[in-house]
């Protein structure tokens, strides 16, 4: 199976070769390094930029402006601060001149914790980004995901975020990305660039397939009848051993892997709560102001009778940043434990 | 509306007929004209007058929306007075059009000269500062003079100074891959150089073989806001942070059209045949201030370009002082009608803040998720 890191280049080679992709370009992300998580390996498009974010923000502003279509990679979300106002402007031009200028455009970044960054490289930046009228955001939990939405987002005529969690850019899915080889062996042999004797070295890319993951609709990892958790990116997997665990004990979680963060799948939300009567929302941005307040005040204004607890949101500590030792880390982030622990107690709360 | 707009030169009468009667009957009229002294950098004098003629119509549209400001009929001004010998120039020197074989726009919003001189009408500039949703720019919801005509390729100004730069960075890179020697084309202010972008797109316009056909263009009016040029800068020429980066670069009046003319034309020149970058900066008069913050109001001291080459053209021969109040008086009288004309259109509606959020206004509203 191949890993998120994999899936992604293997989408933005599916997207230079077949969707009109012409530049693929940010810090490093050419040879000879392909990308600091090895997520651009290979692709013919792809390029070194100078090491300034504002400027390959601007810069893709203006190659989508010119109508070519690129993706810009930001090398750590980390850094992506200092793009705030050139991301607004990008999300607001279509609104600003009435609807005459476009801006499709994908801008992707890896983000979180899990890789013990310490303080710059361990960013969210979900809620930030959640603050950007005229983008679309998504993040995906998985490499099959992580092909379809990448594809998603180079075939949007909107200017897509595509947030990477950092922890799981070697993670292995349990689904094959369409064309992959099944011999997780054979592809490494593919597509994979030799740490020794590089020199000269060309991928030979599998037969892939389009997979288009639709952005703005979820899925359901784990079905359950009691509680709904609702998460997104590397916190799915945390959720989902919480929700097998607890399963053996008669606790039956649905958890919610939502894949978009803009649009969101509201729907897909609102039927589950209607079902559990009971919603933990949980993610690892920190939790002053968090995307899944909103989601918890949109939970209390519309499904307000049919809740049977108090909704609930599992986030950072609103901390200046990720200290770099573990026991810093794991006390900052969520983690298995605190997730249960919330679990249990919107689970046993009584109306 | 009822509100009677203040007349200076002409009538309405005049307004009515300007319609009709083009200003080029004042130009033609003032081509018998006797010996010159100025040779005018060999330019013929056709093209002066049409440079004169177009810096009066940006002049008087400028007043207009000043006026139109100061008459309550608008929330804000900010423009480029003062920056006519400059702009005008550059509007007629570019490859117009839409697409990567036409030169792209990355202007500021003190270029009414360039967008008069590429042929906009005065009255799609009345229409954005009256917030019309007629207005052709941005349909009512921003400022002055932040213009934005795709059909021939001017990107949309914005408001942040200096995001523009690397920006044109970006079409230039996708004009370069379609290899029709268009360039891209970016306007900004000195006190703007201070921002992170300016110096994002000298590194990204000159990367060695990586070079970019981008001209990059510096209009400096000495001010900031309210901060004079010595209290914000170092270096005594802005050009010669382009040369640091082995980016062609040179230091123009940009209060004289001939001297601007000739200066971008070679530039642009030569981007065109090496596909290299090239930088201009350009002194220029900031005559009415900032903007409307701070009043609006002319500084008399300063030196006039549009004048300043009127009385040059009169002296010449070429342009007679009955012409030139002709061309003043005719445009006058259109700003007027363009003003009323404005009035009589449709603002936007509330419910059209929805509108253009997302491509085919998809997704907009969460509540109807």
């Amino acid at each position: 199976m191949a890993s998120v890191a994999q899936a992604i280049r293997m989408a933005l080679h599916y997207g230079e070769t077949n969707l009109g992709v012409k530049d693929i370009f940010g810090q490093d992300v050419g040879a000879p390094l392909g990308g600091v998580f090895t997520a651009t390996q290979g692709l013919k498009t792809a390029w070194n930029s100078p090491l300034d974010e504002r400027g390959i923000i601007g810069m893709a502003m203006g190659i989508a402006m010119g109508g070519d279509k690129c993706v810009a990679e930001i090398q750590f979300a980390d850094y992506i601060f200092n793009t705030i106002d050139l991301l607004k402007i990008a999300g607001n031009t279509l609104w600003c001149t009435n609807g005459q200028v476009q801006l499709p455009m994908v801008v992707m970044t890896p983000v979180g914790a899990g890789i013990f960054g310490s303080v710059y490289h361990s960013h969210s930046f979900d809620a930030w980004a959640s603050r950007l009228p005229g983008w679309k955001i998504v993040m995906p939990s998985n490499p099959l995901d992580a092909y379809g939405l990448m594809l998603a987002a180079i075939k949007d005529p909107n200017p897509v975020l595509y947030l990477k969690s950092k922890a799981l850019m070697r993670h292995k899915g349990d689904e094959l990305i369409p064309g992959e080889p099944s011999d997780e062996k054979e592809l490494k042999a593919m597509i994979d660039k030799p740490v020794q004797n590089a020199e000269g070295w060309k991928p030979r890319w599998p037969d892939l397939e389009e997979y288009i993951v639709p952005i703005g609709k979820g899925k359901i990892t784990h079905a359950g009848e009691h509680i709904t958790v609702v998460t997104y990116s590397r916190m799915v997997h945390l959720c989902d051993e919480v929700a097998h665990k607890l399963a053996g004990e008669g606790i039956s979680v649905e958890v919610i892997d939502l894949r978009s963060i803009y649009p969101y799948d509201w729907q897909m939300i609102k039927s589950s709560i209607e079902k559990t009567g009971r919603v933990l929302f949980v993610n690892e941005d920190t939790e002053v102001t968090n995307f899944g307040e909103h989601l918890a005040y949109r939970a209390t204004q519309e499904l307000f009778y049919q809740l049977m607890a108090r909704p609930r949101v599992l986030a950072g500590k609103n901390l200046p940043g990720i200290g770099l030792h573990p026991n810093l880390e794991k006390n900052s982030v969520p983690q298995l434990h605190d997730i249960e622990t919330a679990i249990r107690e919107v689970v046993a709360e009584v109306p | 509306m009822s509100k009677k707009t203040t007349v200076k030169a002409g009538s309405k009468s005049a307004a009515k007929k300007s319609v009709k009667t083009s200003a080029k009957t004042a130009v033609k009229a003032s081509k018998k004209a006797s010996a010159k002294a100025d040779n005018f950098g060999g330019l013929s004098e056709d093209l002066l007058l049409r440079i004169h003629d177009l810096m009066v119509k940006s002049r008087v549209l400028e007043e207009r929306l000043i006026k139109i400001y100061k008459a309550g009929e608008a929330y804000f001004w900010i423009g480029g007075p003062g920056e006519e010998a400059f702009g005008v120039p550059l509007g007629l020197l570019a490859r117009k059009g839409q697409g990567p074989a036409y030169d792209w726009f990355h202007l500021h919003y003190r270029c009414t000269p360039t967008m008069v001189a590429l042929g906009m009408n005065m009255v799609d500039s009345i229409r954005l500062i009256m917030n019309r949703a007629t207005d052709p720019s941005t349909g009512g919801r921003n400022f002055a003079n932040h213009y934005c005509f795709p059909q021939w390729n001017v990107a949309p100004v914005t408001s942040p100074i200096e995001v523009q730069y690397p920006l044109a960075c970006g079409t230039a890179h996708v004009q370069k891959r379609f290899g029709k020697k268009a360039l891209s084309i970016v306007t900004g202010g000195d006190a703007g150089t201070a921002e992170g972008d300016f110096a994002s797109a000298l590194i990204l316009a000159s990367r060695k073989g990586q070079e970019l056909p981008v001209l990059i263009t510096v209009q400096n009016n000495k001010f900031g806001i309210s901060t004079p040029f010595e209290g914000q800068h170092g270096e005594t020429h802005i050009a010669d942070r382009a040369k640091a980066f082995n980016i062609r670069a040179r230091v123009i009046n940009g209060n004289d059209p001939v001297e601007t003319y000739l200066a971008m034309q070679e530039e642009m020149e030569y981007i065109r045949k090496t596909g290299k970058p090239s930088f201009i900066e350009a002194h220029v008069s900031r005559l009415y201030g900032h903007s409307s913050a701070d009043g609006a109001n002319k500084k008399a001291h300063l030196l006039d370009p549009v004048f300043t080459f009127e009385n040059r053209l009169i002296d010449a021969g070429i342009l007679t002082e009955k012409a030139a109040k002709k061309i003043w008086e005719i445009y006058e009288a259109e700003g007027v009608a363009a003003q009323e004309q404005a009035r009589t259109e449709p603002v936007p509606t509330p419910e059209s803040v929805w509108e253009h959020v997302y491509v085919d206004s998809e997704n907009a509203d969460w509540r109807k998720f």
